[in-house]
């Protein structure tokens, strides 16, 4: 029988967790509640000795100074609580406390517990407060857990108290060995094709399931198939290995369809990939150009893009999307999403050491108040949830989290974007080979290393390539495992340095299928043992096995010398390895499951033949009324309602949550200034401690212009992104970008008839990239695409602004020359870069009266880029006192986050910013124009200062001052802004102070 | 290579600032710092009796799944040393014996205490009598701290140190010692560094004070002063750069943190291994 430890706070100890909870409760749900207690529950799956039992509870589970343990009899007191809610997970679901309690039962009692006993964990909310039932279950299902991955058990006082507490419930999975292979007949009619790719959730389409039935016929003539022992059926194992390859996630099918785009003037214009297009184009004109000076060493192949950083190391970054599972469960997707990441950069070319994490997130208002529609959470959930999931990622790899933001927009309800993005660095050369590349050779060994395979993520590939819809299935919320992963990753790294493999992937999206088939196209073909497979638990299928996206895991091609050495160092370092199949040269992609074929493709048509889309753009351009509102009569208000905006408003306490100092390479930290309160344009580290170069870590975002044209859009996005980096010392001549596109489906459909207007959008932020990644020389080195984010059940649906995350990584010669964007003494002078014109279009500014116009900022590229090359000159040479980049409500609030990072207050005079159609104050603090700065430069440089600068756009504006105001002058002369600093701090970090 | 200072700092399952850990020592002195993974203690390759300084790093061991550092301080508890019957603990208590030097730093301290390596008060190591738990707050937060450094404890890693500034990063960094533990601790003078307002005051305010430490308590030593852990990372300001302000002027090249690994270096060469 299972045995529960419940190990809770002794009664004089300050329970900060239910604290936390009960204050939770009464601000996110409106429930008044008295307090929480919580107490942490251990199910123990085996028949063990109360002697066992209390050994397991005094050594491992109890800390005596704080805790008490229950052993089989509840903790609870009847005085202490109303209601008593208890959150475990359901079956199959990661539990890695549990995971790691079972570790420490067995040095405890080694060989005590049998491979199928583990201990499974859950939380009890002790509630005290006037709550009934229905209160109880809003608290349990609407913040303790999710019922997609988790059981509730919630008992009143009394029964509580009657049964004597809360039975032991073990939530193990109780499959059976299964070793089902079906058979799908698809010489059938269209319609059925169809019905078969729905059901299955293969995403399939009808051209492409053509394409399979075509195929499956040809090999069914042929002699091989036969020899295989299959026969003229598909087999589901096949069948699903297709859908994943050729699934929007892994293939990117939009991207590389065949487009006809037709203009507001009605010209057409053939598109044959926007891939090779605009991004691989892109990046091929820039390398071109670059010619000696190109830094780039493998991009668009690999996991991650790779570019040199110096003589001897190399950089890798790579940022992904998991939006679809952090929609269903927050906390989960985005846990999956940061460990997720890591393994790119981790298995690009022979593996690299991860030195930083990026997050960057799109949410609906947190104090959204109307009605959810069904499936979704609330905002402030997902806000809550995806942040904890970051922190534990990030915070428990020991990568430091050192750039981000927030964007807020209510689109985002229907799905969260959460950008996830990891950097690392490997040496030029290891063992002579250069370490960017890899290949896995005939001969070679499959090897699995890390996690096990469980049902998790099955379908992940294929789900994402969907809208969030009624069947969207749960197998697809996974949780991540930080420190299984980091044990993986620091014996890798070890494998690495002493040769032991030719080649490593992650396992990711696809799982399994995915890795395997990637590798094999080195080599040229492969076959796979899956029985070989490591299971959590029995029950899965083959063709599950082999698409499970079970985390944690990495796939290696291992040499057959180097095998031994690599599974003793393995078993030594703790980390699972099983050797699945080898890498052939057969031209198939051959899966066997206890000796016998269940699948043998094609590796041609598995990979090269899915039918291209063939899709249709047309641009409408959109008009929105343009602003016709007075200017208004009081602008203290007015600054103050701009710093209070979501999207500008600090995001200290996000930040604050993040590591973003261990391995100690911190330079230039997301908050900065006197107080730790400034936030920073980029990031500056320094990733090898005994060296002054440094890298430098930014990004842009601005899905608001994409109401008036993704062009600009996307255009403002590579300039917010060169800029910050440019604010910190960046040099815009070393900087590498990648594009994450998230978007609304763009394929005409009887749920999307605006299809082709998306398609043009998206057709159009291609172009916009594509005209300032080249004129500025920034070479896209990797990227991805999210095509699906929509949510639709019923007559709901929601689509999210089309979205780009323009992320850039660069090279800072000498650390000691960057900048930050604190005011750093009195009567320092103010400048602004840039001229400010009338460029109100998607601001905040007109957001805040609930407008959009139509003036939307144009990046004025040569401009621009002339004065970002002087801007860096001048920090080279330590001319700038601060730089802050101008961006969400322009001027008036960059203004004021120099004048609270320094601490220190700050005179601006209207008059003097070089301007071009303003007229009025308003439009004048708030314009985004792009390419603009506000720097401060102390008056005894401010000659060298305006020397360099000469030849570009700028105006000495005003000053620092001692007294800690923000005063502003505006075109008439009188002041127009008087605020103290400490009125406009309390605006700007209360919103999101949480 | 007798007369060389010889650091190592542990690696696995989750701990996370062995390499500047590391870097610190080399950039204090040490001829030989080495990271050296866990695995290898365990299976026996590597011995900690040729080390003069052990680091317990910062990190996450096992996740804190079951509290900071709790499952290490099982496994260092029960997991057996290859071959030789002897439990972790029993090397790390002969190290100790040895006369040797222990910093622990954040999850390193967690460990200490928990293996009752600290305080062990009347020098009885290897059972815990105090603990550290949950901040307050009940988040975790990356911030810098002010440390006022108790003159009269014996601490050897911060002599001749009045003052100190580190970054805190720690969701679990809450000082708490029953009474009487509590007591002894201050007539011994085993409190090394409290959390301090700008004035070097010792102070329970937060964010100044981070996690609601009692007494303030930022880091602790045993009687002889050899072993000595703090919740700030003295590894994360070992140069001007990493300093949060350091762009406003004004911060030595030096970080603070390199005295506290200059401290221990000097030790071991003027004591540990007979002098220059």
């Amino acid at each position: 029988m299972a045995h529960r430890i419940e190990v809770g706070l002794l009664p004089d100890i300050r329970d900060a967790h239910g604290e936390k909870t009960a204050r939770r409760i009464r601000e996110d749900l409106k429930i008044d509640v008295s307090g929480v207690r919580v107490l942490s529950v251990f199910t123990i799956d085996a028949d063990l000795t109360p002697d066992e039992l209390s050994g397991i509870a005094e050594n491992l589970l109890v800390d005596p100074i704080i805790q008490q343990a229950g052993i089989d009899l509840p903790l609870a007191a009847a005085d202490e609580f109303d209601f008593a809610v208890e959150v475990g997970y359901l079956p199959g679901v990661t539990d890695n406390v549990g995971r790691t309690a079972r570790e420490g039962v067995s040095l405890i009692f080694p060989n005590r517990l049998s491979p199928g006993q583990k201990v499974y964990t859950s939380f009890q909310y002790l509630i005290r407060g006037p709550i009934d039932r229905s209160d109880a279950e809003r608290i349990a299902m609407g913040l303790l857990g999710n019922p997609l991955i988790q059981r509730f058990v919630i008992l009143d006082r009394n029964v509580f108290m009657a049964a004597n507490g809360i039975a032991p419930w073990v939530p193990k999975v109780t499959g059976s060995h299964d070793r089902t292979v079906s058979e799908i007949d698809l010489s059938v009619a269209d319609d059925e094709l169809v019905r078969i790719s729905r059901e299955g959730v293969l995403a399939l389409s009808l051209a492409e399931m053509k394409a399979i039935q075509e195929y499956i016929g040809l090999e069914a003539a042929g002699p091989d198939r036969d020899r295989t022992g299959l026969g003229s059926k598909m087999t589901d194992v096949e069948l699903e290995v297709i859908a994943q390859t050729w699934s929007e996630h892994c293939k990117h099918k939009i991207f590389n369809a065949l487009i006809d785009y037709e203009d507001e003037n009605g010209n057409t214009e053939r598109i044959e990939s926007l891939f090779s297009t605009y991004i691989k184009g892109a990046t091929e004109t820039i390398r071109k150009a670059k010619g000696r000076q190109d830094f780039c060493l493998s991009v668009f192949k690999d996991n991650a893009g790779v570019i040199s950083f110096n003589e001897d190391f190399n950089l890798v970054f790579k940022v992904e999307t998991h939006n679809s599972p952090s929609a269903l469960d927050p906390y989960g997707g985005a846990l999956t999403g940061i460990v997720g990441v890591n393994r790119d950069p981790f298995g690009t070319g022979l593996g690299s050491r991860l030195i930083f994490n990026t997050d960057v997130f799109c949410f609906a208002d947190p104090g959204f108040s109307g009605e959810i529609p069904p499936r979704l959470l609330h905002p402030k959930r997902v806000y809550e949830g995806v942040r904890e999931g970051v922190e534990h990622g990030g915070n428990k790899s020991g990568i430091p989290t050192v750039n981000g933001s927030i964007v807020f927009d209510d689109r985002f309800l229907g799905k969260p974007l959460v950008y996830c993005g990891t950097g690392g660095i490997m040496p030029k050369t290891i063992n002579g080979r250069p370490s960017h590349e890899k290949t896995a050779r005939v001969g070679d060994l499959i090897v699995m290393t890390g996690g096990r395979i469980g049902k998790d993520g099955i379908h992940g590939a294929t789900f994402s390539s969907e809208e969030l819809h009624e069947g969207s299935p749960a197998t697809a919320v996974q949780i991540g495992d930080p420190i299984t992963q980091k044990r993986m990753t620091d014996m890798l790294l070890v494998a690495r340095d002493r040769g032991l493999y030719s080649s490593i992937t992650d396992n990711g999206a696809g799982g399994l299928s995915s890795s395997v088939g990637e590798m094999a196209r080195d080599s040229g073909g492969c076959v796979l043992d899956l029985d070989r497979a490591p299971l959590k638990y029995e029950g899965l299928r083959p063709w599950e096995i082999l698409l499970s996206e079970a985390q944690e895991r990495m796939t290696l091609a291992v040499p057959p010398d180097r095998i031994d050495e690599f599974m003793d160092l393995a078993r030594r370092m703790d980390v699972e390895a099983t050797v699945l199949g080898e890498f052939t040269e057969t031209g198939r992609f051959h899966v066997r499951f206890e000796g016998k074929t269940v699948a043998y493709l094609d590796m041609d048509f598995l990979h090269e033949k899915n039918p291209p889309m063939r899709l249709f753009a047309r641009w409408r351009r959109p008009i929105h009324p343009e602003p016709d509102f007075a200017p208004p009569t009081d602008l203290n208000r007015e600054l103050l309602a701009m710093l209070s905006r979501l999207n500008v408003a600090s995001k200290e306490s996000v930040v604050r949550q993040y590591d973003h100092e261990v391995q100690g390479t911190s330079v230039i930290k997301p908050l900065v200034g006197t107080g730790g309160i400034g936030p920073s344009d980029a990031a500056v580290i320094r990733p090898i401690l005994d060296s002054e170069a440094g890298v430098v870590i930014g990004h842009g975002i601005c899905p608001k212009y994409s109401d008036i044209d993704t062009y600009h859009m996307a255009a403002n996005a590579v300039d917010e992104a060169v800029r910050n980096a440019v604010a910190v010392g960046g040099n815009v001549d070393y900087l590498a970008g990648l594009d994450n596109f998230c978007w609304c489906d763009p394929v005409t459909s009887e749920k999307t008839p605006d299809g082709d207007y998306k398609l043009a959008q998206l057709v159009r932020a291609n172009r916009g990239l594509y005209d300032v990644t080249t004129a500025y020389g920034v070479p896209l080195i990797s990227g991805k695409d999210s095509m699906k984010n929509d949510y639709q059940i019923g007559e709901t649906k929601i689509s999210i602004p089309p979205t780009i995350l323009f992320s850039v990584m660069g090279k800072i010669e000498d650390i000691n020359r960057a900048v930050t964007m604190d005011a750093k003494r009195p009567g320092d002078l103010v400048y602004v870069l840039g001229p400010t014109k009338y460029e109100l279009g998607g601001s905040e500014y007109l957001a805040s009266k609930g407008l959009v116009g139509n003036t939307v900022p144009v990046v004025d590229i040569d401009n621009n880029l002339r004065r970002y090359r002087a801007l860096s000159a001048a920090i080279a040479d330590g001319l700038a006192a601060s730089v802050h980049d101008l961006s969400d409500a322009g001027l008036g609030t960059a203004a004021v986050e120099t004048a609270l990072a320094g601490d220190l207050g700050i005179e601006i005079d209207l008059g003097a910013v070089v301007r071009e159609s303003v007229d009025r104050d308003d439009f004048l603090l708030f314009s985004e124009s792009a390419g603009r700065f506000v720097v401060t430069v102390t008056p005894e440089k401010a000659g060298s200062f305006e020397t360099i600068m000469a030849g570009t756009t700028f105006a000495r504006v005003g000053r620092v001052t001692q007294d800690k105001r923000i005063v502003v002058r505006g075109l008439s002369g009188v002041v127009v802004i008087d605020l103290a600093l400490d009125d406009v701090r309390e605006a700007w970090l209360r919103p999101l102070m949480f | 290579m007798k007369k060389s200072v010889r650091a190592i700092t542990i690696s696995g399952n989750g701990t996370n600032c062995e390499i500047e850990t590391a870097f610190a020592f080399k950039l204090a002195g040490a001829e030989v710092s080495d990271i050296v993974h866990i695995s290898r203690i365990v299976a026996g390759d590597v011995r900690l009796d040729d080390y003069h300084i052990l680091a317990l790093a910062g990190g996450f061991l096992d996740g804190d799944d079951l509290g900071a550092a709790k499952a290490m301080a099982n496994r260092v508890k029960f997991a057996h040393i290859t071959g030789t019957g002897r439990r972790l603990l029993d090397e790390i208590l002969g190290f100790v014996e040895a006369g040797k030097l222990i910093i622990g730093i954040c999850n390193g301290f967690q460990l200490m205490v928990k293996i009752g390596l600290l305080p062990a008060l009347g020098g009885t190591y290897g059972t815990q009598s105090v603990t550290i738990t949950n901040n307050d707050s009940g988040r975790f937060e990356d911030r810098w701290v002010r440390l006022f450094i108790e003159p009269d404890c014996p601490s050897i890693f911060t002599r001749g140190i009045r003052h100190l500034t580190f970054p805190v990063r720690h969701g679990e960094g809450k000082f708490v010692a029953p009474p009487a533990v509590l007591s002894a601790i201050e007539a011994k003078h085993l409190v090394v560094a409290r959390y301090a307002d700008e004035n070097y005051t010792p102070t329970m305010s937060y964010p100044l004070n981070p996690n609601g430490s009692l007494s303030s308590v930022a880091g602790i030593c045993d009687q002889t002063g050899r072993l000595m852990a703090l919740m700030p990372h003295p590894e994360g300001y070992l140069f001007r750069s990493q300093h949060p302000t350091w762009t406003r002027g004004n911060i030595p090249e030096e970080g603070m943190g390199l005295m506290v690994f200059k401290n221990a270096v000097t030790y071991v060469r003027e004591n540990l291994i007979g002098g220059r």
